[in-house]
């Protein structure tokens, strides 16, 4: 009965729709397929209503009424497209243009642009209005990962919004009034002086180019282009799901020997996988924990931090390094799976296949925008040279592909090279949230009992999908001798996503309440599919598609436990001789990390 | 008619019965009895918007919440308006007594005064009577405590959901409505926001009754109203006087014999030409021949000697720095209609360009976010249509 009452109808165009109290006008509207057009308005972030583009008429009400603010109510009579709506619509979309940079044609973000968009759909003409852009504005291209061009901003405070509630991290937010409003930094420093932990989200929630990721896929042309250089590029497991959107395929769409054979055909010297680090960070990351809880339960040392926190986010290790700086010890020592794969590419790899380390130049496709931060840090130069010269969105990829001339629908399926081109299940999942915990405890769980993960076709379901923070716990029962210390110990493991959520989880460590072993952090809602470095548009509904396409390559992969990786048995035999955690590894594969400040 | 020009001291007079006098007698009555006096009294708004003040009152008494709020909204910034000024100068009680008597109607148990961050130099004032205030309160074994709430200078600040932010540590940015604040104000709690001449107001109808009241003003707009009188005038100053008015009878006593154009209700409100005083009445549009013209209480004079491109300039300086910047209509029109009228003026744009400005402001009446985007449009279409010429040359 109570859910009867909540039940009211309005009447959309004429049409009668029932719809649940509370609902807005623009969500009756999409229930019924009647589209209404927006700006400020995502479905990730909480309401705005601030650029009036959704404005629609209700009867009785003596103005427009901002659909995507406006709860129904019972009986409401609403009308989305009339005249009057229409011109008031199309003169809030000039006047946004007004305000404009509007140099579509060498705009990155032409063609995917919800202002261009809008103006092209609404005809609007470029002289309606005077021009009223700042003059003098300047493009900060101070960070390595995020360029940010006010002169297309149109402050429909997405970005603010995305950096305060999904991300809790307030780099940018909204300064002075009036003409003057602007997105802006503390005090109006420069990107790369501020809290910005680079993860990108403002980026894939930008309407247009105010917010972008820095480009680099010029130099990697370059490099491509000289003959001395032995260009290598690793791609993440994320990108393969998504880079068919940039391409014309639908959200999760298997490409992922296409994008190997169009990496072929653009240059690079040798395609290989980010999986194969990401199998070997397991096994690393792997024994780091089962050490953390031998000291600390075997031992009882108590100076050993638990729980043990991945490390592979490289948003989440610089929103710790300046909102947690304190608490670095939780963090896993192990380098993400890019980094290990450039300090590799220059070692064991240029080893391997006889050049010269300088002339290798390491190139790593992601889903990211703080992994060219990362790559750029300075302490990642273990190789002796930069371990990845340059992190590449899965937007630059796009992007190169389609400046190569590609045509991407009609090149067939190529495989990865080799060496470090082999990989698991267990990798490709590293893509979604919860994906490092499970590939984590397909194999931990196996080292400890000599069995396989107790779940279902070693699909760990607890930990996957989109809630924002998941529980798992694993009973370790009839152990292997190496670990009887662990016999009967509940392994309780935690998965978050988005960096809110990881505060969550920081909260409860700061006050000795977390009852954590070991916890998954990635900066993404969603993990690395839903990255900075992702196709735009990104939802939950995109999410969803992509996750379901990572546990469909993980499914079909006949190796599905990271330690079963030959070519991971291989490094240990051949180059990492003193096993995980060993000299060579810690060298190679480990690092550490920087307090930061809170400004 | 003559009758209405007289200063009437309903404001700020002194009376038999002090403010806290007339406090205790309302308490003794059941809250919904003053209620229904407030929305009979026909009593609205002064602040400008002219919403009625019994309504708002019933609304937040009816909404469900553990904590209520009252707050006073002094945060006096319409262009040409000081008299919440003198009336938190001369006759805090009254002001007090009103939020007391709207504090026992609602069950809110805490009351802020916003007070314009300019009029700082009254904190100390006001402090002194809030505590005998609380004093009489605690006689009357009323729980309620009030505190004032320094703003820091936007103008916006003045609209009541803005406000809320402000205090609340937020940007000043008007939210969307609904919720309301009856309903979801400070703190997301249910909250009256009333002028500090509305809460006067509402004191004097408990003191002189609903009938009192209503023989005060005209039909829809009952009462006496404080009028901000400046610009070309030999007598600016602050009057009380009914509503109901013609401005032809209020220029007659004001003007200095000139004047050309009077801007009823400060910048955001509308222009008035000569040729239209005599049809023109001051107070809440209602069922009255000609307009009625609304007004927070500022009215400025503006002789022959005005160019009124300029005064129109001038507000729309004001306004594209004090829009808060988060709606489209509103921030990117203000500049809009600034750049506009200086284009046609240099000749740069022709004429015609004004019509394509006065559907501008069309728009942003009918899509802005807030009462100030929404009025923005008053100003500039009153003094366009009726000076156009000073527009162009």
């Amino acid at each position: 009965m109570e859910s009867i009452k909540n039940i009211i109808s309005v009447k959309i165009n004429g049409i009668d729709v029932s719809i649940e109290k509370g609902t807005t006008i623009l969500e009756a509207a999409r229930k019924i397929n009647v589209r209404i057009p927006t700006l400020c308005h995502h479905e990730d972030l909480c309401v705005a209503g601030n650029c009036r583009v959704c404005v629609v008429e209700v009867e009785g009400a003596k103005n427009l009424t901002a659909s995507c603010a406006a709860p129904c109510e019972q009986n409401m009579v609403i009308k989305t497209n009339t005249p009057k709506v229409r011109s008031a619509r199309k003169d809030l979309i000039a006047l946004l243009v007004s305000e404009h940079n509007t140099q579509c044609t060498t705009c990155y973000r032409s063609t995917n642009c919800e202002l261009q968009a809008l103006a092209s759909e609404y005809n609007v003409d470029n002289n309606t209005y005077l021009s009223v852009l700042k003059s003098g504005l300047q493009v900060d291209r101070s960070s390595w990962s995020i360029e940010k061009d006010d002169s297309k901003c149109v402050r429909c405070q997405r970005c603010v919004r995305t950096c305060a509630e999904l991300q809790h991290v307030n780099a940018i937010t909204v300064a002075h009034k009036g003409k003057d409003m602007k997105i802006s930094t503390f005090m109006d420093l420069p990107m790369n002086e501020v809290v910005c932990v680079n993860c990108g989200q403002c980026i894939i929630h930008c309407p247009t180019g105010a917010l972008t990721e820095r480009r680099y896929f010029d130099n990697i042309w370059e490099a491509i282009g000289d003959e001395k250089k032995h260009v290598v590029i690793n791609t993440a497991p994320s990108v393969r799901v998504a880079i068919g959107e940039m391409l014309g395929y639908p959200p999760g769409a298997h490409v992922t020997g296409k994008m190997v054979a169009a990496l072929k055909k653009i240059g690079f010297d040798s395609v290989l996988d980010t999986n194969y680090t990401a199998d070997l960070t397991i096994v690393e990351e792997g024994t780091e924990l089962l050490g953390r809880l031998k000291s600390k339960i075997k031992d009882e040392d108590d100076s050993v931090a638990l729980p043990m926190i991945t490390s592979c986010s490289p948003g989440w290790v610089k929103f710790i390094e300046h909102m947690y700086p304190e608490h670095l010890g939780h963090l896993s020592t192990c380098k993400s799976p890019q980094q290990m794969f450039g300090a590799l590419a220059k070692t064991y790899y240029a080893e391997k296949i006889g050049v010269k380390p300088e002339n290798i130049v390491s190139v790593a496709a992601m889903p990211c925008a703080a992994k060219k931060f990362e790559a750029n840090r300075p302490e990642m130069k273990s190789s002796g040279y930069q371990d990845i010269d340059a992190g590449l969105t899965t937007r630059e990829i796009g992007h190169m592909i389609k400046q190569a001339g590609i045509d991407f629908s009609e090149i067939s399926d190529s495989d990865f090279d080799s060496i470090m081109g082999d990989s698991t299940g267990a990798a490709v999942i590293f893509g979604a949230t919860g994906g490092v915990m499970e590939a984590a405890l397909r194999t931990a769980y196996e080292l400890i009992t000599g069995r396989d993960v107790p779940f279902d076709r070693l699909n760990i379901e607890p930990v996957r999908g989109l809630e924002g923070i998941k529980h798992a716990a694993v009973k370790l029962e009839n152990c292997l001798e190496a670990y009887s210390f662990l016999e009967g110990v509940e392994l309780r493991v935690a998965v978050a996503h988005g960096l809110k959520n990881a505060r969550i989880i920081m909260d409860q460590i700061k006050d000795g309440t977390s009852p954590y072993h070991f916890i998954e952090i990635m900066a993404c809602p969603g993990g690395c599919i839903g990255g900075g470095g992702q196709p735009i548009p990104t939802n939950d509904k995109v999410r969803m598609e992509r996750i379901k396409a990572i546990y469909q390559e993980d499914s079909d992969c006949k190796l599905r436990k990271s330690h079963e990786n030959p070519e991971i048995k291989q490094i240990y035999d051949e180059f990492l001789k003193d096993g995980p955690l060993g000299h060579k590894s810690h060298k190679l594969l480990h690092t550490h990390y920087t307090k930061r400040n809170r400004y | 008619m003559q009758e209405r020009l007289k200063r009437l001291d309903v404001i700020l007079g002194i009376h038999p019965e002090s403010p806290y006098q007339v406090m205790e007698k309302a308490l003794k009555r059941a809250p919904k009895d003053i209620i229904s006096d407030l929305i009979d009294s026909g009593l609205k708004g002064r602040g400008g918007a002219g919403f009625l003040t019994g309504l708002k009152w019933k609304f937040a008494a009816a909404a469900e919440g553990d904590e209520k709020f009252v707050v006073c909204n002094a945060d006096e910034g319409e262009p040409g308006t000081f008299k919440d000024r003198e009336i938190l100068t001369i006759v805090p009680k009254k002001v007090l007594a009103g939020m007391g008597i709207c504090a026992y109607v609602t069950g809110a148990k805490k009351g802020y005064i916003y007070l314009r961050g300019e009029y700082k130099y009254l904190v100390p004032h006001l402090e002194r009577e809030i505590a005998e205030f609380h004093k009489n309160c605690f006689k009357l074994e009323l729980d309620f405590n009030v505190e004032v709430f320094l703003g820091s200078g936007a103008y916006v600040c003045g609209e009541e959901t803005a406000l809320l932010n402000s205090m609340e540590g937020f940007r000043g940015e008007p939210r969307n409505k609904p919720p309301f604040p009856t309903n979801n104000g400070y703190l997301g709690k249910p909250t009256v926001v009333n002028n500090v001449e509305t809460l006067v107001s509402a004191q004097v109808v408990s003191r002189i009754g609903v009938e009192e009241f209503k023989k005060l003003g005209i039909q829809d707009s009952h009462g006496s109203k404080l009028f901000s009188v400046s610009g070309d005038t030999p007598r600016p100053g602050i009057y009380d006087l009914e509503f109901g008015l013609s401005l032809d009878e209020f220029v007659r006593e004001f003007g200095d014999g000139d004047t050309k154009a009077v801007q009823v209700g400060g910048a955001s409100g509308f222009c008035v030409p000569r040729k239209k005083f005599q049809s023109t009445t001051i107070g809440f549009p209602g069922g009255l021949t000609g307009d009625s013209l609304p007004t927070g209480g500022s009215m400025m004079i503006f002789n022959s000697s005005r160019s009124m491109y300029n005064v129109l300039r001038n507000y729309l300086d004001f306004f594209e720095e004090e829009s808060c910047g988060q709606c489209t209509p509103c921030r990117i029109g203000c500049q809009q209609l600034k750049v506009g009228i200086e284009a046609v003026k240099r000749g740069d744009k022709d004429p015609e360009y004004l019509q394509q400005l006065l559907k501008l402001t069309d728009t942003m009446k009918i899509t802005a976010k807030c009462g100030l985007g929404q009025s923005v449009a008053n100003s500039f279409s009153s003094i366009v249509d009726n000076f156009r010429e000073e527009m162009i040359y």
